[in-house]
């Protein structure tokens, strides 16, 4: 390795100011890039938190439910029917709706997502419900997720000091008696779990027998897949038997294919890439440009084009690396900065670190590949 | 001590008496179409290992433009000319790239490269050839700076040069692999009459200690003396 005198990398190290322009160049792409992908990713992961926390082995839903601002309810006999099969333990149901949550210092109005279970059958996987449901089981109790935004006033502090908070939820009178942890997503700021009845009352016009998720839990050493086939044999085509997972695909996938949100973010990265690129090609262009008569001289002294070509994309890579690692450092600030003000599930992840890097080698590589083009114009026979 | 430190080339008995560059009826000609214009006339020329020629006469004769084919940058197009025995009318640019490693060249312009040190530079015409290890080209790049009276400045950067010192460097770059032929356009044209004449004097004994041929294209008058033969050319032909 020693071998060969690094032209490259000396090239690069001559002038720090233009390396330091460069490396901020392609860090600030970077950040661009990491920064709409992690928005993208917060965005799926937080429109399914909800769903990933269900403590069900099956999912009953209306098969028109396709994402949690849209909330389609069903036959609560269809749960009932699934009773039928041996290998089912047991069936509950959740109500979801959109509320209208006021806060108490500011008095304005907010939207907060709902949800309302059976106290002692099996809804959230939530630490605080298997240790103390009871408190729900009273009406206009509510529990308050203290991951929501602090739009909706300081309840979880309120309720923390005084054990319980009066508010004002769909212009009813509630009781928040208790905290847990859920998280904001794009489709709510916040969540309230209550009762059944508790739900009922809040929404007037909703049906006891039409609830929205139906939770079905196996008997032990029941196969899921197989209940699953008969199950969905059994049940007439107004409802989908599905797995938590299949649930939370099913919302994940009405975000995706909404376009939109692919599309904005998507566009995002498209501009830090051509940001990235267009500067990476002017860097590596003026030393071509600048250095036109040395290149023509390696090349009169028996260096070949591809030796030149090599020396360019090397130059190419490192400069990828080089502002890959303060991009990669001011993105996890930002995500830390965009967690605190957002409360949105974000952070780097091992798959969208390797996929920006591959990225910034090819941004790096494209502009350094379009740069050699102004190296056939390093003609030998001119310098003389 | 610059031939302890080098090895002493090659120099076959038999390649002695045979001529490093042969043109017959050598044409030029550039351009396209009817903007096509003749710069080189029937060129007739032997030049003899271990020789040094210089070349004159007026600006735009064809001087640059002969140089530059006998040093491969550019292909022969009409009648014959061979380099080290290699006929380069026709030759590939794969071919002429082989050619110019064997070839030492000295710009009017020193042409280094800014951002590496002189010693750097110099070694970059020997990783071209199978320099032995990094030490081993250090050292010889070291030795031949010296040889040309620049062991001190080894670790300095062309911008941190003189303009004679700039040359030598240079100098040191062209001849470090031992070519076979040296060609120099107007080595000292940039230089004061002092520095110019140092310049020629090195590229003199340097070569006659290698044996190698050099081919000179100059307008100086004080430095023709340091010729062999002195070959004159006026409208793209040699008189």
């Amino acid at each position: 390795m020693a071998r060969k005198t690094p032209v490259a990398w000396l090239q690069l190290m001559k002038e720090k100011t233009r390396l330091l322009v460069a490396i901020a160049g392609i860090g600030f792409a970077d950040m661009l890039m990491f920064v709409q992908l992690g928005f993208q990713d917060s965005l799926y992961d937080s429109a399914t938190v909800p769903h990933r926390l269900l403590q069900a082995d099956l999912v009953i839903t209306n098969p028109q439910f396709k994402s949690l601002t849209s909330i389609q309810s069903f036959n609560r006999e269809r749960l009932y029917q699934t009773l039928s099969d041996d290998a089912v333990q047991s069936v509950s149901s959740i109500y979801i709706g959109m509320g209208d949550w006021k806060n108490p210092d500011t008095r304005l109005v907010r939207s907060i997502l709902v949800w309302g279970v059976e106290p002692g059958a099996p809804s959230f996987r939530l630490p605080e419900l298997s240790q103390n449901a009871d408190s729900l089981k009273l009406l206009n109790q509510v529990w308050f997720d203290q991951a929501g935004r602090p739009e909706y006033g300081a309840i979880p502090a309120l309720v923390q000091q005084q054990g319980s908070f009066e508010a004002e939820l769909n212009r009813q009178t509630v009781r928040a008696v208790g905290l847990f942890t859920m998280g904001s997503s794009f489709v709510a700021d916040g969540n309230v779990l209550t009762s059944d009845s508790t739900f009922l009352k809040l929404y007037p016009d909703r049906k006891p027998e039409q609830p929205d998720v139906g939770l079905i839990q196996l008997k032990p050493n029941a196969d899921r897949q197989q209940v699953q086939t008969r199950l969905k044999a059994l049940l007439p085509p107004d409802v989908t038997v599905l797995t938590v997972e299949e649930f939370a695909a099913v919302e994940k996938h009405y975000w995706e294919s909404q376009g939109t949100i692919g599309f904005i973010f998507g566009m995002g990265v498209f501009v830090g890439f051509v940001v990235g690129t267009v500067i990476v090609y002017q860097i590596l262009y003026t030393d071509v440009a600048n250095h036109l008569p040395e290149y023509a001289t390696l090349k009169a002294m028996g260096y070949d084009n591809r030796y030149l070509i090599g020396v360019l994309l090397q130059e190419a890579l490192l400069l990828a690396v080089l502002g890959y690692i303060p991009g990669f450092a001011v993105a996890i600030g930002l995500y830390h900065l965009t967690h605190a003000a957002t409360l949105l599930p974000i952070g780097m992840t091992m798959n969208r670190a390797i996929i920006v890097f591959l990225l910034t080698i090819l941004m790096c590589g494209a502009s350094g590949a379009i740069a050699t083009r102004k190296l056939r114009s390093a003609d030998p026979a001119d310098i003389f | 001590m610059f031939m302890q430190t080098l090895s002493s080339p090659q120099v076959n008995p038999t390649a002695q008496r045979q001529p490093v560059i042969v043109a017959n009826h050598l044409n030029h000609y550039f351009g396209q179409g009817s903007l096509r214009k003749q710069v080189l006339f029937e060129i007739n020329l032997e030049i003899q290992t271990g020789e040094i020629v210089i070349m004159t006469g007026p600006s735009g004769s064809g001087k640059t433009t002969l140089l530059t084919l006998m040093g491969g940058l550019r292909s022969a197009q009409e009648g014959s000319l061979k380099i080290l025995g290699q006929e380069i009318c026709g030759a590939t640019q794969r071919q002429l790239t082989q050619l110019r490693q064997q070839i030492g060249y000295i710009f009017q312009a020193h042409n280094l490269m800014s951002f590496l040190t002189a010693r750097q530079n110099v070694r970059m015409a020997l990783e071209l050839h199978d320099g032995g290890s990094a030490q081993a080209m250090d050292a010889k790049a070291l030795a031949m700076l010296e040889a040309v009276g620049l062991g001190h400045r080894a670790d300095y950067y062309p911008e941190n040069l003189s303009g004679g010192q700039k040359q030598r460097v240079a100098i040191a770059r062209a001849l470090i692999s031992h070519p076979k032929i040296v060609l120099a356009d107007e080595p000292t044209a940039a230089l004061d009459k002092k520095s110019g004449r140092d310049v020629v004097e090195l590229m003199q004994k340097l070569a006659k200690e290698q044996g190698c041929t050099i081919l000179l294209v100059t307008h100086d008058n004080r430095i023709l003396d340091i010729a062999d033969r002195i070959i004159y050319m006026e409208d793209g032909r040699l008189k």
